[in-house]
């Protein structure tokens, strides 16, 4: 997909109207990322249950429309699902960034797949995964 | 294609590219790309002050190298000229030799909020490593820098000052003259970080006050890789060598060796003699030219932009608003995008511009904003492409997906 395209068709829907934007009282985890390059900093929030299950989350801070964006999608994509899952999304995510992914982890990517072309600008790329990074992050210094 | 500039650029021959990056590096001429292929065909060879006649010739086109930079800049020996590999490179030299061997607890360094980091990170690891305080002349938001600021942040115990000619975000000139007769007024050396200024404007180290002046090649059209340092022939005597190793000796016992003199002091290791070369055609081509012609077209280019943007709304552009102090740097914001964003989407329009923090942070943050746009400009970009790109950048908002 030609740049123009990835910014009308799912970047700029998510980031001028995000799902998931704001903060929540009591997460159960809670981690800043930073993007070195560009200084744009978010907040991520998680609730997370006994079981393991993402019953909600959010995003805080400012950026680029890509790390904004990236981030309400895999929001979407995570809330729901078992932390297991995230990592799963996540890892197939990274992946795809560096065109190396399957078909079937394409599959589970969902809406994000459209993320897919960012590989093609290099500068992005840490814009697209800053969200990604940081909560991958969360559970890997949270393992249950 | 539109300009006669442009004949001497292969790379600026396809007029589907605008670009705007000059500040980050400007393209070169065919005159420096053939300086430095010719080097390669017909003479190179290590320039070790020669043995055969390659080398003879090869030492030559270093020498002659030397010669022209210090003629360019106004030294008044050639030896006062350090080939270097940038100014990131140059300033390290001056803070690790200068620096770490004058600099002592109690004393201070000054330099302005305007610097690039490379002008910034040296300083800071002299001031920690000695425990020199680090001052910071602040400027308003125009860029300007008042006489009370230069008198109130060169204090009496100030060792070093020092501050670039020309702001690589707001492309304004700093008072360097009043700076520099402060910091030596206060005894202090005086450090010019002559990035920006080089390219557009005629450098004499002298009437800059000027103790040590930095420049990069490849802004001012030569190849990547090659820059200069300038240091006064006291100071450069005086200080110990910053790497050491070959062709930086005179003799080398088993414990102790006995350094070359200047210049060779300083240029140890295999020196990138095709990049001086390369330089050296570069200030030809630049003197060619004239930095009369230069500055009228960068001041025309800028005006036009800066009328331009000023009509677009949500659009705002930093620094001075006399559009002929800006040495072809335009920095701009448009409301609710991200100057990456406005980048990539500029991309895709074929429009190469910076955006982020331009390795300015502090400045930035001194601003109050969180990064920003910049187009630079120089001689060889024209009208139309300023135009294609105010064109452009008044679509940007709805590429972004706004209303308006
Ligand atoms: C004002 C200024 N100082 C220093 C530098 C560093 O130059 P270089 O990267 O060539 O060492 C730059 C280049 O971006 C600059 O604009």
């Amino acid at each position: 997909m030609e740049t123009k395209d990835i910014y009308r068709e799912i970047i700029n829907e998510h980031n001028l109207h995000p799902s998931h934007h704001g903060e929540i009282s009591n997460p159960t985890y809670e981690m800043d990322g930073v993007n070195p390059s560009c200084g744009d900093k978010i907040k991520l929030q998680f609730k997370v249950d006994d079981s393991g299950i993402i019953e909600d989350a959010v995003f805080s801070g400012s950026g680029c429309a890509v790390s904004q964006a990236s981030c309400d999608i895999m929001l979407d994509l995570v809330i729901g699902k078992s932390r297991e899952e995230s990592e799963r999304i996540t890892e197939a995510f990274m992946r795809m960034i560096k065109g190396e992914a399957s078909d079937e982890e394409l599959e589970i990517l969902e809406e994000a797949e459209a993320l897919a072309d960012i590989a093609h600008m290099p500068a992005r790329v840490k814009c697209a995964v800053l969200g990604w990074r940081t909560m991958e992050k969360i559970f890997k210094e949270n393992r249950q | 294609m539109t300009n006669i500039f442009k004949n001497d650029f292969e790379i600026l021959h396809d007029d589907k590219y605008i670009y705007f990056d000059n500040a980050a590096t400007t393209q070169r001429p065919k005159q420096v790309i053939n300086a430095v292929s010719e080097f390669y065909r017909t003479i190179n060879s290590n320039p070790l002050r020669g043995l055969y006649k390659w080398s003879v010739k090869s030492t030559a086109a270093y020498e002659n190298a030397r010669s022209k930079v210090a003629e360019f800049i106004g030294a008044e020996d050639s030896s006062e000229i350090i080939f270097t590999r940038n100014s990131t490179e140059s300033i390290n030299l001056i803070a690790h030799s200068w620096g770490l061997s004058n600099i002592k607890e109690g004393d201070n360094i000054t330099v302005t909020i305007l610097e690039h980091h490379s002008n910034l990170l040296p300083w800071q690891m002299v001031s920690r490593v000695t425990g020199a305080s680090l001052t910071f002349i602040e400027c308003s938001s125009d860029g300007e820098i008042s006489d009370e600021e230069i008198l109130n942040k060169i204090p009496s115990n100030t060792k070093l000052v020092s501050a670039a000619e020309i702001s690589n975000v707001l492309g304004v000139r700093l008072p360097i003259e009043k700076i520099s007769k402060r910091a030596h007024e206060v005894g202090a050396v005086m450090v010019v970080d002559g990035a920006q200024s080089a390219p557009h404007k005629p450098v004499d180290v002298k009437a800059l006050g000027a103790d040590f002046f930095v420049f990069s090649g490849h802004k001012v059209m030569a190849p990547m890789g090659i820059g200069v340092l300038y240091g006064k022939l006291s100071l450069l005597e005086s200080m110990p060598p910053f790497l050491l190793g070959g062709e930086m000796i005179e003799s080398v016992s088993r414990y102790d060796a006995v350094f070359a003199p200047v210049p060779e002091k300083f240029e140890a290791g295999t020196v990138n003699a095709a990049g001086a070369v390369g330089l050296a055609a570069a200030i030809d081509y630049v003197e060619n030219i004239g930095f009369d012609i230069i500055s009228q077209r960068e001041e025309k280019l800028c005006r036009l932009m800066i009328e331009g943007i000023k009509t677009i709304p949500f659009t705002k552009y930093f620094g001075s608003r006399i559009p002929e102090t800006h040495s072809g740097i335009v920095t701009f914001n448009i409301e609710g995008c991200h100057p990456h964003d406005v980048s990539s989407i500029l991309d895709t329009e074929n429009i190469c511009i910076r955006a982020g923090q331009h390795c300015a942070q502090p400045l930035h943050e001194h601003l109050g904003i969180p990064a920003s746009a910049r187009a630079s400009m120089y001689f060889y970009n024209d009208e139309s492409e300023v135009e294609r790109f105010l064109e452009a950048l008044k679509k940007v908002r709805s590429w972004l997906g706004y209303g308006n």
